[in-house]
């Protein structure tokens, strides 16, 4: 029986995994002429942009390691959620068959891969309703180099100074952008949550995946602090791959949540420049009507 | 670009410096995580793996079988090589290996024995999994697989100007030591004087 949802979510994997959005795309041209010329770092930047092109022509992962496979779904009132996680599991299992993604998920206590991709917390699926008729489906494809670069910072940190302030964020953000260095695929853009507990403060920091890498902030103090963190880490010679060079981040995005007296966490997530994130808005029959990035 | 091509001898390897773009054409065989701890905890080299004088390339494939029974690389990139640190240099000194392929570089004690033994570090582009695909002509085997799982078995691969740079030499210099080093002191001037405006 043909089920509209089953291949409208298999065609986001497709795109998510062999297509960066243009936002991204854009980024990464725009570090390309600011490196310098004959450098390993300009060499390096021509692969990825080569890379990109053969990726979306082939139709085939960008990179090999198609990462953990997060959903963010936004379902109007009364939406079936546990019919769309079924179809979601299917689809990343047929996805998985198909080579859009790697076989990528292991048990972690007897580490058998049994190449699916299915297991306990795989696929991840966070649920938000909305009170509008459509189903809107994010993907986030999140490889293991960039998430293994995330830090948590409970603050105050006395080793790096930092004190309960926006100095004191400042000052661990760019100790993760500093640790990240060659590790995470760089030039890469930083998601941060200021506050929250240890689940939130990461769960909001990787939800700012989500923005435009154009965006800028609402608000004007995490604003001036994403510009901030973006400048400063350019500076500082890090360049794509950790080569040396101009561009170190694409973009720096930061929410905040409220903390308990006793907590300040900042949590820093890590993208790598194969950003893989896309997004689709629905129609009634589950076709694909808009994609969001 | 300079060619790198199987067998690497000690010679060829011991010529190259830091900052060197090569295209490497020959056998490689992957191994990350699992081989690696394998090999440490004295596991044998399945019969048919030839690291001596070889390549050994962090990388788990996406490798799909094509209706002929051929293995397909499809996807090809290298994978965070400082997971790796605490067994490199003896896999190094043990199997005599002369290159490492991989992403991030990797710590001092690799570093002591790439001097040692005659072995470079060969960082490829992390994410670049179609370049390098297509410089993958064939897949020649397949090793521990049904242990490990496709991600982390042995693949035997020919590969033809696959694009790497050496950021670690066989002289003892790392370009990865020396871009964290002055990134952390750019990075300290930048927060003083922050600091300084803040509280002048």
């Amino acid at each position: 029986m043909p089920d509209p949802l089953l291949d409208s979510l298999i065609e986001l994997i497709r795109r998510t995994s062999a297509e960066l959005p243009d936002d991204v795309n854009a980024a990464l041209v725009r570090s390309l002429e600011s490196e310098k010329k004959g450098t390993i770092a300009e060499s390096a930047l021509k692969i990825i942009e080569r890379n990109i092109e053969l990726a979306k022509r082939k139709s085939q992962p960008i990179c090999q390691d198609t990462g953990s496979v997060v959903f963010y779904v936004q379902c109007p009132v009364g939406y079936d959620q546990i019919q769309f996680e079924e179809t979601a599991r299917e689809a990343v299992k047929q996805a998985t068959k198909r080579g859009f993604l790697r076989q990528n998920s292991v048990d972690s206590i007897t580490g058998r891969n049994d190449g699916t991709n299915l297991g306990p917390g795989a696929p991840a699926i966070h649920f938000h309703q909305h009170r509008f008729p459509q189903l809107e489906v994010c993907l986030i494809l999140k490889g293991g180099g960039c998430e293994n670069v995330g830090a948590q910072y409970s603050l105050p940190a006395e080793k790096l100074e930092a004190n309960r302030d926006l100095d004191g964020c400042r000052r661990v953000i760019l100790d993760a952008v500093l640790q990240a260095q060659g590790k995470g695929c760089g030039p890469g853009i930083l998601g941060v949550c200021i506050g929250g507990d240890r689940a939130t403060g990461y769960e909001f920091s990787k939800q700012q995946f989500l923005r435009f890498l154009g965006d800028r902030n609402p608000d004007p103090v995490l604003d001036a602090l994403e510009q901030d963190i973006l400048k400063t880490a350019n500076e500082l010679g890090i360049g794509p791959m950790g080569f040396g060079g101009r561009t170190t981040l694409l973009g720096v995005k930061i929410c905040a949540a409220n903390r308990v007296p006793a907590s300040y966490f900042v949590s820093v997530s890590y993208m790598c420049w194969a950003f893989r994130r896309q997004g689709v808005v629905m129609g009634p029959d589950s076709s694909i009507q808009r994609w969001l990035y | 670009m300079i060619p790198l091509n199987y067998p690497f001898t000690e010679e060829q390897i011991r010529a190259l410096q830091v900052g060197d773009e090569v295209g490497i054409t020959g056998v490689v065989f992957t191994g990350r995580d699992a081989v690696h701890k394998y090999l440490h905890e004295g596991g044998s080299l399945p019969t048919g793996v030839q690291l001596r004088g070889g390549i050994i390339y962090h990388c788990g494939p996406v490798v799909l079988m094509d209706a002929a029974g051929q293995w397909q690389v499809t996807a090809a990139g290298p994978t965070t090589s400082i997971r790796e640190e605490p067994y490199q240099a003896q896999i190094i000194r043990d199997f005599g290996i002369r290159g490492v392929i991989g992403k991030g570089g990797m710590g001092d004690k690799t570093s002591a024995a790439c001097r040692e033994y005659g072995c470079v570090y060969l960082h490829a582009i992390g994410g670049a999994a179609q370049v390098l695909a297509e410089c993958v002509r064939k897949v020649r085997g397949v090793y521990m697989l049904e242990e490990f799982g496709s991600p982390e078995a042995i693949w035997e691969l020919e590969v033809e100007n696959f694009p790497a740079v050496v950021t670690m030499d066989s002289h003892g210099k790392s370009l990865h030591r020396e871009v964290f080093a002055a990134s952390q002191s750019a990075l300290a001037e930048r927060i003083a004087s922050k600091a300084g405006a803040r509280h002048p």
